[in-house]
């Protein structure tokens, strides 16, 4: 084939049709109360890791929801566990057991 | 048999019902806990969006009264006890009313930001409320700092004590975003360089005017809105505030350093409120606000025959839509009277 000098990019849309759901099904079973945030950033405005790195729980949490989890193992490893995001929570979302259930996900689905 | 209303409560709703109460010729008791009507209007300097003074709002509400209402002030409810022909109406002050009908309008307070305790308000000199920052703009004092220094940084900070599990009122106030918006502009307009900024989560600008008022605060005076909810506030020694939050629309944690903060504080059920519903035993809903028969079809009725409700008794209400339910109630309220001589 002729060498056009082009490239085809790889398409970085949500796919929802497409996503690997099986961490999102997994956490929401495990920790229904994900399912009442608001994307306020109270959590992620408090965050004592994420003051230092990249980290952002309220992000991570709704990339798993959206099935974008290729980043996830990396990511999940700066929580320190304080639970200070659930101590600010407005609609009271037990973020310490999502921690939780996003490393068991991992382990077990990978 | 005389048929007398009895309204609890002279704020907003409890003037307009009895106002219209009066122009169909009922006599009506108007019973009021404080020593003046008027309610938390009487507090406020101008009502958002128009931003008309809330002293012609009180003026409108009077001139509505005549001879047929008597006004209670400086007097609270004792007892109600329900009788054949309708209430038995004891004041504090021994006082008794035979009713034929009761109206509650004892309306709504606002929520105690101390219990927000990570925001600091009662902890740190620079941190108040939105209800304290009208008393400044109806007293025309300046606007200042406890160092006395005008702000050159202002922070209102949304949904305080509302649509907050962890203060346990999973309910919307409603009218704090437009307050917000309102009094946003109304800083700039006092401090043309000071800088304002509104840490929210959505801005409900749920009604006719509201959605002008915040493109108004955007374009003419360059309010920065910020996407995120307080989530710690700190102090530091010059007594400025460091606050945190989240700017969720770039995903980074932010802090700011600003002079003063505005808590938009929301509503609450009023004691008083609550004492009348253990006195009737009436119903309330989850917000702790009474809940009316039907929400569509009798929104001004209770559970209790002759017993009838009117404004923020059934939960956060603007001014204008407070004035209309209270209409409605005279209308539902009349109609019942009616039907009681008629048989």
């Amino acid at each position: 084939m002729k060498d056009f000098g082009y490239s085809v990019l790889k398409d970085e849309t949500i796919d929802y049709d497409r996503q690997d759901m099986r961490i999102a099904k997994y956490v929401l079973l495990q920790e229904p109360s994900i399912q009442l945030c608001i994307g306020c950033g109270s959590c992620s405005g408090t965050c004592a890791a994420g003051h230092f790195t990249e980290f952002n729980i309220r992000r991570v949490h709704t990339l798993i929801r959206r099935g974008e989890t290729r980043l996830l193992k990396k990511e999940i490893q700066k929580c320190m566990f304080c639970g200070k995001c659930q101590l600010v929570c407005p609609r009271g979302v037990n973020l310490r057991n999502l921690i939780l259930s996003i490393n068991k996900a991992i382990e077990q689905i990978g | 048999m005389n048929k007398q209303v009895v309204v609890i409560g002279a704020g907003v709703a409890g003037l307009t019902v009895a106002g219209a109460l009066a122009e169909q010729n009922i006599k009506v008791i108007l019973i009021e806990k404080e020593a003046q009507t008027g309610g938390h209007v009487r507090n406020w300097d101008r009502l958002f969006p128009s931003r008309r003074h809330g002293s012609e709002v009180m003026d409108f509400l009077d001139s509505n009264l005549t001879k047929q209402v008597d006004i209670r002030r400086g007097v609270t409810v004792s007892s109600i006890v329900r009788t054949q022909n309708g209430f038995k109406v004891t004041l504090a002050n021994d006082d008794e009313i035979d009713a034929a009908c009761l109206i509650l309008s004892t309306g709504f307070q606002l929520f105690n930001a101390a219990k927000k305790e990570e925001y600091g308000y009662g902890i740190y000199d620079n941190v108040i409320t939105s209800a304290e920052l009208e008393s400044i703009f109806k007293s025309g004092k300046e606007i200042a700092t406890k160092n006395g220094k005008n702000p050159e940084r202002v922070a209102f900070i949304h949904c305080v004590g509302s649509r907050d599990e962890k203060v346990g009122n999973l309910y919307c106030s409603k009218v704090c975003c437009v307050t917000g918006v309102k009094q946003a502009i109304e800083i700039k307009e006092i401090l043309p360089h000071c800088e304002v900024f509104s840490f929210y989560m959505d801005l409900r600008m749920y009604d006719r005017n509201f959605e002008e008022l915040y493109y108004e605060a955007q374009q003419k005076w360059g309010v920065n809105f910020i996407r995120g909810r307080l989530s710690e506030c700190a102090e530091n020694p010059d007594h400025t505030l460091i606050i945190k939050t989240e700017d969720t629309l770039t995903g980074k944690p932010l802090k700011m350093t600003v002079d003063l903060v505005v808590l938009l504080v929301g509503f609450t059920p009023s004691a008083g409120t609550g004492e009348i519903v253990k006195m009737l035993g009436l119903k309330t809903g989850q917000d702790g606000f009474i809940a009316s028969a039907d929400e569509h079809f009798l929104d001004n009725n209770t559970d209790i025959p002759g017993v009838f409700v009117t404004g923020a008794v059934k939960g956060p209400a603007c001014i204008v839509n407070t004035i209309a339910d209270a209409r409605a109630t005279a209308q539902q309220a009349a109609k019942y009277l009616f039907t009681l001589k008629t048989g």
